[in-house]
């Protein structure tokens, strides 16, 4: 069973400018954003098998529909996310509050650290060992994974994301059930380039196209053999299906128009 | 060439994502240097590893990009101590705890600032003045009561030296003591470094009387003519015997062109000595050409810094020569800013007294007949010395040549 957290669309909107994706002038359609959002909760309920768990979104906070950022959760330890930009900074007590209520064991990091949960920290779904792998320079800091490494008992290896329209990890890097990895390269510096391909064998290096990958083909949600993206990649889902996944399309572009998609609007909590 | 330098922690998963390698590889594309200190590479997987990196660069500027363009990969600056101080408790005694100097560069922390300690040299005190902030290095007999006393290790570091640009002798940073090696290629590194220095830097000459006695004294009087030296530490019978040799045509009474004693020789020394204790100095004596030619003309001639030290062995001595130790040694380390090449010749503690007094930035070489003197002078701490074993007359005879001498 594969419980993820959603935050309903109530309050979406583009109220502010913090990734190249967000242009003030490129108004949300609120009822198509909707729509979109029950479509997602639809594929993700009846055709993946996922349970939905359900957090209250709160006024003003436009972004909390991506609880993907809440923060990151192993076992029954949360570690909320600390936001760069002071935006999203007044999301923090909201999903600080709810982890509590739920009974996680919550760990805070330090003040001075950024840290945007499991927007930018990721490992392989049902990989109960193996690495995590932390994106970090555009929102999350590198030294927060020495912390989150100690917190989880896990090897975190920081990969270094260059390309501003891919400003976190999981916009660009979306790890599989099978092992494989779905990922865009040039949204990485050489050096996370290079530790990718020694980590991850080449058979197992599924290559989105830059088209596709600007379409956020991998801000995927994967539950067992089923992957869940944006609508309007075929490549990427021709790609999924020779590895034997089921792709499940979702037209989401209301939500493009804030820089997030399939994977940003959940936060696997098991 | 200065450099600043600040020490960077890097912590966590940092080889294997190639953390480590991204940081160092920018260090050095960005022109700075590195030094890896404490590398410790976890144990296991989960286990986050540790490196310390001292990072240098040519300049403050460079130093600060170097640090700024490294931080977002995690590198952050150690958190370090300012120096600690503690008052000279009188005149001439240092408090219990000073920090005794290298000769190489150092730099003690004042109010978080990194300053270098000026006049470095080894085994003295460092007082440090917050106000400026500044810090010098201080001779032991020289610390007055109440002075800022560098004590303990904290807030204090010493740089290594950096290897040279030049490919000569000097950048092998290591002393050559053997009569078996061949001296032509240190001779002309030495050279080409007196040629490069004679315009713009300084040559030091620190020297025996077997420069006069070996029949060195028209080679040297002519690398002083020719404005290749520019200080002279000397003692008293190096002067008199080249003075002998202007009156006399002898050195400690042997005929300098005839190679024999002559009648009375052995009084030779000790009539110049007085004839020039008469005039009253020996510029005095050059000026008035009862001196007219030789070591000391060619110095007073050519404005040399001339510091000549006296020892108790001394006859005379000849005016000028300072008797007091301490004040001899404060006037050799006064005549020592700018020295760019350090020669020590023939003279085994008049080359460790100068030895003690050169940072380890001064290229230096120690030419003695007797292969005790370089080592001895490489084991009183000057490593930098690079040390040649011959007698005094066959290099500086070769040394001139090289220069265009044509005796």
């Amino acid at each position: 069973m594969s419980r993820l957290l959603v935050c309903p669309p109530d309050y979406f909107s583009v109220a502010y400018e913090i990734n190249p994706w967000m242009r003030l002038p490129n108004r949300v359609n609120p009822e198509q954003a909707r729509a979109q959002w029950s479509g997602l909760m639809k594929v993700l309920e009846e055709d993946v098998g996922a349970v939905l768990v359900r957090m209250q979104p709160a006024p003003g906070l436009p972004d909390m529909v991506f609880t993907a950022n809440a923060g990151t959760v192993c076992g029954r330890r949360a570690v909320p996310s600390r936001f760069r930009h002071p935006e999203r900074q007044r999301e923090e007590p909201y999903f600080e509050a709810w982890f509590r209520e739920q009974g996680y064991d919550v760990q805070k990091l330090d003040g001075d650290l950024y840290f945007e949960g499991a927007g930018d920290l990721l490992g392989f779904p049902d990989s109960v060992q193996g690495a995590w792998f932390g994106g970090y320079r555009q929102r999350s800091d590198i030294r927060a994974y020495v912390r989150l490494g100690e917190l989880f008992s896990r090897e975190i290896i920081p990969l270094e994301l260059v390309d501003s329209h891919f400003y976190h990890l999981d916009t660009c890097f979306c790890p599989l059930s099978g092992g494989e990895l779905l990922y865009y390269p040039a949204a990485f510096d050489s050096y996370a380039q290079t530790v990718i391909m020694e980590r991850i064998g080449e058979p197992f290096r599924l290559v989105v196209t830059e088209p596709e990958a600007l379409r956020f083909a991998c801000n995927a949600v994967c539950v067992g053999k089923h992957v869940v993206l944006p609508a309007g990649c075929p490549g990427t889902m021709a790609l999924l299906e020779t590895r034997g996944y089921q792709p499940h399309p979702v037209p989401l572009d209301e939500f493009m128009k804030a820089g997030g998609s399939a994977k940003c609007l959940t936060l696997a909590l098991d | 060439m200065a450099t600043i330098q600040e020490t960077v922690v890097l912590h966590g998963h940092i080889i294997d994502s190639l953390i480590l390698a991204k940081v160092l590889d920018t260090i050095l594309m960005m022109g700075g240097t590195f030094d890896l200190q404490d590398v410790r590479i976890g144990a296991t997987r989960d286990e986050p590893s540790r490196a310390r990196i001292v990072v240098r660069a040519a300049s403050t500027e460079l130093l600060a990009e170097i640090l700024e363009a490294i931080q977002p990969h995690g590198a952050s600056v150690e958190r370090e101590r300012d120096c600690s101080v503690e008052p000279a408790p009188a005149d001439g005694i240092l408090p219990d705890q000073f920090y005794a100097t290298t000769h190489l560069p150092t730099q003690v922390r004042l109010n978080g600032r990194w300053v270098e300690v000026e006049g470095i040299e080894m085994d003295v005190a460092i007082v440090a003045n917050r106000s400026r902030p500044s810090a010098k290095a201080v001779p032991m007999h020289q610390v007055k009561r109440g002075d800022a006393v560098v004590v303990g290790r904290d807030g204090v570091r010493v740089l290594p030296l950096e290897r040279p640009k030049e490919q000569d002798v000097f950048g092998f940073m290591e002393a050559q003591v053997s009569a078996e090696r061949p001296h032509g290629h240190i001779i002309a590194d030495i050279a080409r470094r007196m040629r490069a220095l004679r315009d713009r830097g300084k040559v030091l000459l620190s020297g025996g009387p077997a420069i006069i006695h070996a029949g060195a004294r028209e080679a040297l009087a002519w690398l002083i003519e020719e404005g290749f030296v520019h200080v002279l530490f000397a003692g008293n019978a190096l002067a008199a015997h080249d003075m002998e040799a202007a009156l006399y045509g002898t050195s400690l009474g042997y005929g300098l062109t005839a190679g024999r004693s002559v009648p009375h020789g052995h009084e030779h020394h000790l009539r110049t000595i007085n004839r020039i204790r008469a005039i009253g100095s020996i510029e005095q004596a050059v000026n008035t050409g009862v001196i007219r030619d030789g070591i000391m003309a060619a110095c007073v001639r050519r404005n040399v810094s001339v510091v000549l030290t006296g020892s108790i062995r001394d006859d005379g001595p000849l005016p000028g020569v300072i008797t007091d130790t301490l004040a001899a040694q404060s006037a050799m380390r006064a005549a020592l800013p700018g020295v760019g090449l350090a020669l020590l010749v023939a003279s085994t503690l008049l080359s460790i007294a100068t030895g003690n007094l050169l940072p380890a930035t001064v290229p230096t070489v120690c030419v003695d007949v007797n292969p005790s003197v370089p080592t001895k002078l490489a084991d009183r701490g000057s490593f930098q010395a690079v040390g040649l074993v011959m007698d005094a007359a066959s290099f500086l005879r070769e040394l001139a040549r090289e220069l265009g001498w044509k005796g």
